[in-house]
């Protein structure tokens, strides 16, 4: 009974002590925010990187969800006679949940994985030594850029994801079930509220702000060797996917229900 | 003038530096040597802030490296590192220029371009090798752009992290006369790390010996042969007999 409290002890004292040193690194780099100097070059490749570079993933995912979504809202409402619902409940379930979650999820895997792996090899070959050699602070010129650039682009993604997974599902009932487009159109962006929208921005940034965190995070703390660079990349998209789906949960609260 | 007194650094239950005195004179040229993980990079990146020390002083001019203003004071150093470190994702001549883009030091990019080709000409590298990327190169070639990046911004205080390593003999004797070359020219203070003892004899002026987290022996190059230490004498002839164990 003791080994077992101990182990719960343990894992507990050591869950508390990765969030205390996520919370300092994640007030280290945001303080560089209010220190130059800065590197635009740096934050403009990064927002290429993340932006314009995720828009066909996002894209893909958003159009197939979309479509997907549809044929099963009309399926599930025809049991009790609400295929009508279609547009509706396509424009909301895009716009509040899987718009934000699926970039934010494919952000995870695309971008923090990326992020991870980079900085981690630039630890592991001693670029990050040399980077603070040649007097060059590494949350500056390699974490801040990332920071800020994922936490711009991802609510656009986003926007564009939410856009594009609704005309799948326009597309799919249009085409496939019959639906008329005038009226699919207006019943969407009828039924639209600032709000939705607004959440589903602000989902963007934190998932954004997210996933770029722990990339650089995992990749500033990599352990030596292949291994590590590997180990720093798997644990960068375990934590944000997690985290990302934890914040999901917290600002639907916070959006629809407080 | 560098100055370590009773440096010590541990790692968990690995005590790497255990009282480290060691000065190395201006314009002096420095190698350091000892058996792998002996704790000749730790001692160097201690200089350089790179790795906390848990106790004792290192100054350099006088001035406590703990207390000296970071960016002013690394503006003063060039490191040439074991791999080479250079920044995959940017083109040889910016690698080489990196600090003349950015920072205190920063220049025009057409000027810090131009002072990039010169230093690649300097280690032996064409025109042609600036707008490749570090991948492109071969290993002899990474190493000189590095070297190149060191003494980019012309430092009072170069370190050199096994600077042969990976190399034919031939690319280490080349990298062996740059370093002493450009050391002498510049009439800065150099520290290398090597177990390579050609590159000992082509470089030092002093010589010192890590061993057991302590500097084992101190001196002129000159001596190293007739020092009488068994330890140094076993390590310069690379006996597998003797007071250092072969396995550790």
């Amino acid at each position: 009974m003791m080994r077992l409290l101990a182990a719960i002890g343990a894992t507990v004292l050591a869950a508390l002590a990765a969030i205390g040193r996520i919370a300092i690194f994640t007030a280290q780099a945001l303080s560089h925010l209010f220190r130059p100097p800065y590197y635009p070059r740096e934050f403009a490749v990064a927002l290429l990187q993340i932006g314009y570079f995720s828009l066909p993933v996002v894209g893909l995912t958003a159009i197939f969800t979309g479509g997907a979504l549809a044929l099963q809202i009309y399926a599930g409402g025809a049991r009790f006679s609400a295929e009508a619902v279609v547009p509706q409940i396509v424009a909301i379930g895009m716009v509040r949940e899987l718009g934000p979650v699926l970039v934010g999820l494919m952000i995870a895997a695309r971008v923090t994985s990326s992020i991870a792996a980079e900085i981690a090899t630039m630890k592991v070959t001693e670029q990050i030594d040399a980077l603070v050699t040649l007097s060059t602070h590494p949350m500056k010129y390699l974490t801040l850029p990332r920071i800020l650039a994922a936490t711009l682009a991802v609510p656009v993604l986003v926007g564009v994801g939410d856009i594009i997974g609704i005309m799948g599902g326009y597309l799919v009932g249009t085409e496939r079930l019959g639906f008329n487009a005038a009226a699919y159109l207006t019943n969407t962006v009828d039924f639209l509220e600032a709000r939705d929208i607004i959440s589903s921005l602000v989902k963007g940034a934190a998932f954004g702000f997210i996933a770029a965190l722990m990339g650089c995070y995992f990749g500033m703390n990599s352990s030596r060797g292949a291994m590590g660079v590997g180990r720093a990349t798997k644990s960068s998209v375990v934590a944000a996917a997690v985290l990302i789906l934890a914040a999901n949960f917290i600002l639907t609260e916070a959006f629809f229900t407080l | 003038m560098i100055e370590l007194s009773n440096v010590t650094r541990s790692f968990g239950s690995n005590h790497v530096l255990r009282g480290i005195n060691l000065t190395v004179e201006k314009g002096q040229s420095l190698v350091v040597i000892g058996g792998s993980g002996s704790g000749k990079s730790v001692l160097i990146k201690t200089i350089l802030g790179l790795v906390e020390i848990d106790s004792g002083t290192i100054t350099v001019d006088g001035v406590d490296v703990s207390r000296a203003p970071r960016d002013a004071f690394l503006a003063r150093f060039g490191m040439l590192f074991q791999g080479g470190a250079l920044f995959d994702s940017l083109p040889v001549w910016q690698n080489v220029a990196f600090r003349l883009l950015r920072g205190s030091l920063k220049r025009p990019r057409d000027e810090a371009r131009e002072i990039a080709i010169e230093k690649l000409r300097r280690v032996g590298l064409g025109p042609e090798v600036a707008d490749r990327y570090p991948a492109e190169l071969s290993g002899g070639m990474q190493k000189r752009v590095s070297l190149a990046r060191a003494i980019a911004a012309e430092p009072e205080i170069i370190f050199f992290d096994e600077p042969t390593t990976g190399l034919d003999p031939i690319m280490s004797g080349v990298i062996n006369d740059l370093i002493r070359e450009i050391v002498t020219e510049m009439g800065a203070t150099a520290i290398t790390i090597t177990h390579d003892m050609s590159s000992v004899r082509a470089i030092a002026d002093t010589i010192a010996m890590l061993y057991a987290g302590k500097i084992r022996w101190h001196g002129p190059v000159a001596q190293m042969d007739t020092s009488g230490d068994p330890y140094l004498d076993q390590f310069i002839h690379g006996r597998a007999e003797g007071p250092i164990p072969a396995i550790r």
